[in-house]
């Protein structure tokens, strides 16, 4: 070794930090996503062309139910934890850049179309907390405060809807709010009604105009059209399954993803084994799909030729995919105990599935059903891209 | 080869598995359904009260929340349900035997 190149050695030796990104590593973050390893409170950044886990990140608390979003630009993601923490993950650092705890007990959250805005969905204390996306600081506190004795009410269902507001369901209360962040100042919150009982989770559509929550303590579902000058909630499908008996929901389903698939939206029954296919124009059922057992998650392919299905306990490891122009199941497969969540490719290629007690991440073909890899993962259960960041309702 | 013990050792190995029988039973869970339910407890009553059983859409499982409640009683709601909430029956997946040890352990603040 010349004396020369020892010495140069030496100079990048000490001048590169340890683990630092060198320029042979740099990278978009329009591949990227997130992972979340909810038993030990840590997340794991992939790149998903190439099936690729980059790096976990812990420190970032109870992740027993967590969510995320993703700013513009793509570079962060925001974590929503059980515990009321919003963390906000550096993709490209591979770091927490900033995490506060921002309530005692928390179920999600959205970011505005402008993305300046992170608003965190609290069942404790029960309200929305609305941040400033790049520092996290406090913009704005809406306790849900409802009745005359002054209870706040666990919210959900909290999405960004066009024109910076915020569309969330109370729980305990049964209304739908609505906080407008559009002018400066103190938003504008306007009460737009009645849902029926038990409201536990709502959607809005890709288009921004549909928001429509489910109920658990009675039949039928929830809908506001945004796109109306005076939004209200009217009832929709109220004899859906009128008369019959319930089965127990030993988890309760998730609406985000129930896309509008070819015309029709496909929602998971609540206490029926079934899927239900609304049409989206006039909100009459037009059928139905009897499933292995109580749906969780409907998620369309982004096409909507699709749906894919996963379960409640204890029927957890089986996953059906349900064909739309025919409404048929044409495929069925037992990835492994508690396949939990499911994500696809941007344009739908390929699905990513959470496999939690086999601590494993598995990706499959959506076309030959083919399973394409297994990435570990320990106690894998949302699985978020960072192509979120484009779209509404995510 | 054949293991050939005394007499006396027999006797005493034969007493010690059935003592630890006979504690198993009082227990009314075995070691591996223990770690079962405990599993089933943190992962899946999770869903709803937590995965730390602090709580979430359901009331928090912590000891403080069954203070001057029944095992039995907890038992019964765990198998039964709560009609009108979103509280399934776990009756068919649970046996009563089970149900009364997570009661247990939920008022004791055990659960694994």
């Amino acid at each position: 070794m010349t004396l020369l190149r020892f010495v140069a050695i030496l100079i990048v030796w000490f001048v590169t930090p340890i683990g630092a990104v060198n320029a042979a590593e740099l990278r978009g973050t329009g591949d990227l996503g997130v992972i979340i390893e909810r038993a030990d409170g840590s997340v794991c950044i992939i790149a998903t062309t190439r099936h690729e886990k980059l790096s976990c990140v812990g420190g970032f608390g109870d992740l027993s139910h967590a969510s995320a979003v993703f700013s513009r630009d793509e570079r962060y993601a925001y974590i929503f934890g059980r515990d009321g923490g919003l963390t906000k993950l550096d993709l490209l650092e591979r770091k927490i850049a900033k995490r506060i705890l921002q309530a005692g007990n928390s179920i999600g959250g959205a970011i505005s179309d402008d993305g300046t805005l992170v608003a965190v969905s609290n069942y404790k204390p029960g309200g929305i907390k609305v941040f400033d996306s790049e520092s996290l600081d406090l913009v704005a506190d809406i306790p849900a405060i409802y009745g005359s004795d002054g209870a706040r009410s666990k919210t959900v269902g909290l999405v960004d809807a066009p024109g910076r507001r915020f569309v969330f369901t109370l729980y305990d209360a049964g209304e739908i709010w609505m906080a407008d962040f559009s002018k400066s100042g103190n938003p504008v919150i306007s009460k737009l009604g009645k849902t029926g009982s038990q409201p536990y989770d709502a959607l809005i559509t890709g288009d921004g105009r549909h928001y429509i929550a489910g109920l658990f303590g009675e039949d039928g579902l929830a809908h506001v059209d945004l796109w109306n000058a005076k939004p209200h909630t009217e009832r929709i499908l109220e004899n859906y399954g009128k008369g019959e008996q319930k089965l127990p929901v030993y988890k309760m389903p998730h609406l985000e993803g129930w896309a509008l698939a070819g015309g029709q939206f496909i929602l998971p029954g609540v206490g029926h084994h079934e899927l239900l296919a609304v049409d989206a124009k006039t909100f009459k059922q037009t059928g139905s799909v009897k499933v292995h057992g109580q749906p969780v998650f409907a998620v369309s392919r982004p096409d909507g030729r699709q749906v894919w299905v996963n379960f409640a306990h204890p029927l957890n490891d089986t996953i059906q995919v349900v064909d739309i122009p025919t409404l048929k199941i044409i495929h069925e497969f037992k990835p492994g105990p508690a396949a939990l969540h499911m994500e696809f490719a941007p344009r739908g290629h390929e699905v990513w599935l959470s496999v939690r007690d086999s601590n494993e991440v598995q990706i499959y073909d959506t076309r030959t059903f083919e399973k394409r890899a297994t990435i570990s993962i320990r106690k894998p259960s949302g699985i978020f891209f960072s192509a979120r960041a484009h779209r509404l309702g995510l | 080869m054949k293991l050939h013990l005394p007499f006396w050792l027999s006797c005493a190995l034969a007493l010690a598995v059935s003592c630890a029988a006979l504690a198993a039973r009082a227990e009314g869970v075995a070691d591996a359904r223990q770690n079962e339910l405990n599993y089933l407890v943190r992962q899946d009553c999770g869903s709803c009260h937590g995965m730390t059983l602090k709580g979430g859409l359901g009331k928090p499982l912590i000891p403080a929340t069954f203070d001057g409640v029944e095992p039995e009683a907890i038992a019964e709601v765990i198998l039964d349900g709560i009609s009108g909430t979103p509280m399934p029956p776990w009756r068919g997946l649970l046996s009563e035997a089970d149900a009364l040890w997570i009661a247990e352990n939920l008022k004791a603040g055990t659960i694994k």
